[in-house]
C-alpha cells in the first residue's frame, strides 16, 4: 500500500531522528564521590600555577565574593551566565566530582551530572591541556576553602536556555587533541605555545566571534572585542609602528608598566595579575610564542601614524583639560613620570588602536588599585568628566600621535560605552 | 572668566580652564578644607563632591565644571554646628593629624546621601580611594557606622 510505506519512511526517519538527537544531546552522569583524593604539597603547588594560568579565579570569583565560589555575571549576545562554585563544596560546589568527571568538563565542556556547560567555560581550549596539567588542576581545587554558595539563574534567550542546542556547537568548534611540542621550535617557544592555546585561552577574546560566538579559525589572534573593551590583535607586535619587544611584553603580561606602551587595564588586568603569579619562564615563554604570531596575509596594513596636522577647536579644548586632569603623571615634564615610569601617551596602544574603545574605557574607568607596580594605577575620570571632555581629551591625544587618522566614531563610542557601564 | 557653582553660590573667577578645581577653591575661593596630598588621585585628601560624586579636585580641570555644583567638606557644617559625619568624627576622635579627614568626610557623605544603609563590605568598598597615613581607618568606619546607627541621615 503506497500510503503505507509513505507511514513506516515517516517512522523510520523519526526512530533514526530520535536516536540521532539522543546521541547528540544526551550525556551520562557521572558518579560522585565522597571524599576527594588528598593531595601533597608539590601537586598543589603545581595545581595552583595551572590554574593561575587557566585564569579561573577571574571568572569564578565574583568581585567581593569567596574565591572560586562563583556567581560572577558573563554578557553574552545571547544572554547572561553566572559561573559557577568550583570550590569542593559537596552540594553546592564540585566537591562530589570525579577527577574523571572534571576531565570531562575540562576537555568536552559536560558537567558531572551530564548538562552541557556553555562554552563562555573556555573547554575547546582547555582540551589541549595535558592529563597531568588537569589533575594538578583538579587536585589543587579541591583543596580551597569549601563555601556554600549558589549563582543566580542564567537568563539565556530562547532558543539558548537549552542546554542540549550546544552539542550542536560543539560539533563545529569541539576538536583538537592535547597539544604537542613541535619538533623544530625551542622548548621556551613550545612552552609559549602550550600556555597561550591551551590554559590560557588567549584567542578566547583575541580573536573575533561568529554569529554563534565560535572564534573565526582564519582570523585567529587578530583581535576581538570583550565587555566593551578592544582586545587587540596578537599578530604581527614585532612589526608594529611601535613594535613590541619581550621584555616590554613580558612587563605588561605581569602587571608591570610596559615603557612605552601601557599597562594592563580593563579585563586584561586580572589577567595580567594571574601571569605575574606564575614563573617568570613562563611569562618570557607566552612573550615569545605571541611575538612569534605572525600577520595573516590578508590584513591589509593600515598606514603608518604621523603627526603635523592642525588640531580642531576641540583637541585645543582636549590640551587643555589634558594640562589640568591628566599632566601630573603624563604630561612630560611631570616628575611622577620619570621616577615610576607612567607611561608618555603618545605611543601607548590605546592610543594607536584603530578603535578608540580602549582609551576612553581608561580615561572613564581608570585602572584600580591592584597588587600590580604602583605607578599601575590611574584613577577613575567618569564622574568628574563629561561625554563631551572625554571627546575633546581622546581627539587631542590621537591628534598627537595619529593626526592622519583621526578616530571618526567618538562621540558615538563614548555614548555606548557610558550607556554600557550604567547597566547594573 | 569661569563660572563655578561652589556650595551653593555662583562664584566668577578669572582662571585657566586647565587649573585643577583644588587650586581654585584653596587659592580663588578661600576654601582650604579640601587638601592637597598627592596631586595624583592616589590619596583623597582633595576629594570635593561634583553632582554629589565624589572626585579628586586635584585632577578635575576648573574648564570641565560648567553648568555642574561642587560641594566641599565646609557646605556640610561649621565648628559650631558640625554636620552628622562631622560630628560622629568629633565623638568618634577618628582624626589623628587631621589631613584626610576633609577627604573621608566628604566622600563618606556621598555614600550616605545615596545609601543610607550601606553594609560594612560596601563602606570599606566605597572608601577604599582614600588613605589615612596615621591610620586611624578604624575609627573612620566606626564614625561612618555611627551616623547609620542613628538613621544615616546625614
Amino acid at each position: 500500500m503506497k500510503r503505507k510505506t509513505i507511514i513506516d519512511v515517516v517512522l523510520a526517519i523519526g526512530v533514526v531522528g530520535l536516536g540521532f538527537a539522543f546521541w547528540m544531546m544526551w550525556r551520562p552522569e557521572i558518579a560522585t564521590v565522597s571524599q576527594p583524593l588528598k593531595a601533597d604539597r608539590e601537586t598543589l603547588d603545581r595545581g595552583r600555577r595551572v590554574v593561575e594560568a587557566g585564569d579561573c579565579a577571574v571568572c569564578h570569583t565574583r568581585p567581593g565574593g569567596a574565591y572560586m565560589a562563583g556567581g560572577l555575571p558573563l554578557v553574552t549576545p545571547f544572554g547572561t551566565l553566572f559561573t559557577t562554585n568550583i570550590t569542593p563544596d559537596p552540594e553546592s560546589g564540585i566537591g562530589k566530582w570525579s577527577l574523571d568527571a572534571f576531565e570531562r568538563a575540562m576537555r568536552e565542556g559536560i558537567a558531572r551530572d551530564g548538562h552541557f556547560l556553555y562554552p563562555a567555560f573556555p573547554y575547546v581550549h582547555y582540551r589541549k591541556m595535558s592529563d597531568a596539567d588537569i589533575a594538578d588542576a583538579y587536585a589543587y581545587l579541591m583543596s580551597v576553602d569549601p563555601i556554600t554558595y549558589t549563582a543566580p539563574q542564567n537568563h539565556m534567550v530562547f532558543p539558548m536556555n537549552f542546554r542540549p542546542l550546544v552539542s550542536f556547537w560543539n560539533l563545529l568548534f569541539l576538536h583538537g587533541d592535547p597539544l604537542e611540542p613541535l619538533p623544530n621550535q625551542s622548548a621556551q617557544w613550545n612552552r609559549g605555545r602550550y600556555l597561550v592555546e591551551g590554559a590560557g585561552h588567549c584567542s578566547s577574546c583575541h580573536s573575533p566571534l561568529n554569529l554563534i560566538g565560535g572564534e573565526k579559525s582564519s582570523e585567529r589572534f587578530n583581535g576581538g572585542v570583550v565587555d566593551g573593551w578592544t582586545a587587540p590583535a596578537l599578530r604581527g607586535m614585532t612589526e608594529a609602528q611601535h613594535p613590541w619587544n619581550e621584555a616590554q611584553l613580558v612587563a605588561y603580561l605581569t602587571g608591570e608598566v610596559a615603557e612605552g606602551h601601557g599597562a594592563a587595564a580593563g579585563p586584561m588586568l586580572p589577567v595580567s595579575l594571574s601571569i605575574a603569579q606564575l614563573p617568570t619562564e613562563d611569562a618570557h615563554a607566552i612573550a615569545q610564542y605571541i611575538l612569534d604570531l605572525k600577520k595573516t596575509s590578508s590584513d591589509a596594513p593600515s598606514p603608518p601614524c604621523t603627526s603635523g596636522v592642525k588640531p580642531s577647536a576641540r583637541a585645543l579644548m582636549g590640551a587643555s583639560l589634558f594640562d589640568g586632569a591628566c599632566a601630573s603623571c603624563h604630561g612630560g615634564a611631570a616628575p611622577m613620570r620619570v621616577i615610576e615610569s607612567r607611561p608618555a601617551l603618545a605611543n601607548t596602544s590605546a592610543v594607536m588602536e584603530d578603535s578608540p574603545r580602549n582609551l576612553i574605557q581608561t580615561i572613564l574607568q581608570g585602572i584600580p588599585m591592584s597588587s600590580a607596580a604602583s605607578s599601575h594605577y590611574m584613577p577613575a575620570f567618569a564622574p568628574s568628566l563629561d561625554d563631551t571632555h572625554v571627546a575633546a581629551l581622546a581627539e587631542y591625544l590621537r591628534n598627537q600621535s595619529c593626526a592622519n587618522r583621526p578616530w571618526t566614531d567618538l562621540d558615538k563610542t563614548i555614548k555606548s560605552i557610558r550607556a554600557q557601564e550604567q547597566q547594573p | 572668566m569661569i563660572t563655578l557653582d561652589i556650595n551653593g553660590k555662583t562664584h566668577e573667577l578669572d582662571i585657566a580652564d586647565d587649573m585643577p578645581l583644588l587650586y581654585a577653591l584653596r587659592n580663588q575661593v578661600g576654601l582650604n578644607g579640601a587638601k592637597y596630598g598627592c596631586g595624583l588621585g592616589q590619596c583623597g585628601a582633595c576629594t570635593v563632591l561634583v553632582n554629589d560624586k565624589p572626585v579628586f579636585s586635584c585632577l578635575t580641570p576648573c574648564g570641565a565644571l560648567a553648568g555642574k555644583s561642587v560641594r566641599t567638606v565646609e557646605s556640610l557644617g561649621s565648628a559650631d554646628q558640625p554636620g552628622a559625619l562631622q560630628k560622629a568624627f568629633i565623638e568618634e576622635q577618628a582624626a589623628q593629624c587631621g589631613y584626610c579627614i576633609a577627604g573621608m568626610i566628604v566622600r563618606a557623605q556621598a555614600l550616605l546621601e545615596a545609601n543610607p544603609h550601606p553594609d560594612d563590605e560596601t563602606i570599606r568598598r566605597h572608601m577604599a580611594p582614600n588613605l589615612c597615613r596615621c591610620g586611624t581607618h578604624v575609627r573612620i568606619l566606626a564614625a561612618i557606622k555611627s551616623v547609620i546607627a542613628q538613621g544615616g541621615k546625614v
